[in-house]
């Protein structure tokens, strides 16, 4: 039984911290939505506004009208304070991982194989998922097409256009970079992308743990924790 | 296995000495500079500070921004307010026309203005954005007196560090540094969209700080107070947002 190095420890730090980050993000993020779980398009948009759309559940406050007849606690003052710290601790984590993952080449484990950008590298992966075929010796050492698209799109996509998204909703921020709010369409649309991108996120996360529980959870647990994975467990 | 070899322990032990310096030194620097918020202590205050400290540097030369007069909300929303005192109350039956907005603390000429001083001291109107933290926003058009025309007027000392506005609404006060203080957009607003001010968005006068969320635009202002010592105002957190869990740098 060998031992394999299978994340390094830049990687290991990063990703904990991010998921850390992310947790809280999402917690105080929805807490923040119950004050007002109406969203808009364009720059403004208010409770005399017409919405794009409403979540269904009951605000925090009394001024937003929903079909329930109470209000609920607020907790923006933390839940704000928490969201902006946290936010912190992921755009520095996910600086540090960015340059990391430049200067070492770990990028190119993660972006699709030249000869996989092709519809059919897609159908052929998605196939061999629903028809349960275990994995074959080269993708165990490395991610398959489906597993490098998603972690790209997470990485380069999802994760900047939150934090932009987020920016462009800052007053001060916007005063110094008034393009990031209007690119996006205006302030209001900045944070409906923000809403439909953190759920996103949320959606891999569900992927995400799942396929690690259903590909040996204490294995891949060990791996991002210690580093290495022990190769007699690997294709469980 | 994964031996810690003597190359790993100097390299780790000069990245950790670099982290612990550098944090060191950003702080020192960042002290002077006056980067650091009144609410910087706690288990947000790094996020504070951090937050602060960027957008302070990014925001050096850039006022807030401003729209063309065809985005002016049709139908703007007035946050809910604590309903007015009497001394409120008598006031607006005169017409606000005894309304005072005193000028204290560390300024060479302290003094009382009413509505009409204060438009003497000139008025600017900007269209501009209240975004209200919990995510709804409107545009409208303010008219008023720059913060800086009166600071100017009443001769504010070098030492001053921060500007306190208080309100009549009981227990509402906050206070910007100065280099809001003196952004052109720091308005003391006493008109909105080619009328006066109605009382449900701060009328007879709103500290309007665009470059900030809403609740820092505190209604009904009848005190400034320039200082060099902001820990003496309430509980040395810059404002009474803090208090509630609010930051008290609101640019985010």
């Amino acid at each position: 039984m060998t031992k394999t190095l299978r994340h390094p420890g830049v990687v290991r730090v990063t990703h904990w911290l991010t998921f850390i980050a992310f947790i809280a993000l999402l917690v105080t993020g929805g807490e923040i939505v119950i004050s007002h779980p109406r969203f808009y398009w364009g720059e403004v948009g208010n409770v005399n506004t017409k919405p794009l759309f409403v979540i269904p559940i009951p605000s925090s406050r009394d001024t937003v009208p929903t079909s329930y007849n109470y209000v609920m606690p607020d907790q923006n003052g933390w839940s704000r304070a928490l969201h902006f710290e946290a936010a912190w601790v992921a755009v520095l984590a996910g600086l540090v991982y960015g340059i990391y993952g430049l200067w070492s080449g770990h990028f190119k484990n993660l972006i699709p194989e030249r000869r996989d950008w092709n519809w059919r590298s897609y159908h052929a992966r998605i196939a061999k998922y629903l028809r349960r075929v275990p994995p074959d010796p080269a993708e165990e050492r490395s991610y398959n097409v489906l597993q490098r698209t998603a972690y790209v799109v997470v990485i380069f996509v999802l994760f900047p256009l939150m934090i932009w998204t987020g920016l462009a909703m800052s007053p001060s921020f916007t005063a110094a970079f008034p393009w990031t709010a209007a690119l996006v369409g205006g302030r209001q649309s900045a944070r409906t992308i923000h809403f439909f991108a953190s759920g996103l996120l949320l959606l891999f996360l569900f992927v995400h743990v799942a396929m690690v529980a259903l590909s040996g959870f204490r294995n891949r647990m060990r791996a991002m924790i210690t580093g290495y994975t022990r190769d007699s467990e690997e294709s469980r | 296995m994964n031996p810690i070899t003597r190359r790993k322990l100097i390299y780790g032990g000069a990245a950790a000495v670099a982290g612990v310096g550098g944090l060191a030194v950003a702080h020192r620097l960042a002290k002077r500079y006056g980067l650091i918020p009144p609410d910087s202590a706690g288990i947000y205050g790094p996020g504070e500070t951090l937050t602060y400290a960027c957008q302070r540097l990014l925001t050096v030369h850039t006022p807030a921004r401003e729209f063309p007069r065809s985005m002016i909300s049709k139908n703007p929303f007035a946050n809910a307010v604590a309903p007015p005192n009497d001394a409120f109350k008598r006031l607006q039956a005169g017409g606000f026309r005894d309304w005072r907005l005193v000028v204290d603390g560390t300024v060479a000429r302290p003094m009382s203005l009413s509505l009409a001083d204060l438009k003497a001291l000139g008025l600017r109107s900007q269209i501009t954005e209240v975004a209200c933290e919990e995510g709804w926003s409107y545009i409208a058009e303010w008219i008023g007196t720059p913060l800086s025309s009166v600071l100017r007027e009443a001769g504010v000392l070098p030492q001053a560090r921060y500007i306190v506005y208080t309100s009549s609404e009981e227990g509402m006060w906050g206070s910007i540094d100065m280099q809001d203080a003196g952004d052109p957009h720091s308005l003391l607003t006493m008109g909105m969209n080619d009328g006066d001010l109605p009382v449900p968005f701060g009328g007879p006068l709103r500290l309007r700080l665009p470059r900030q969320l809403g609740y820092k635009s505190i209604k009904y202002v009848n005190r400034i107070t320039a200082t060099d010592n902001i820990k003496k105002f309430g509980k040395g957190l810059g404002s009474v947002d803090p208090e509630y869990g609010y930051s008290w740098y609101a640019g985010m």
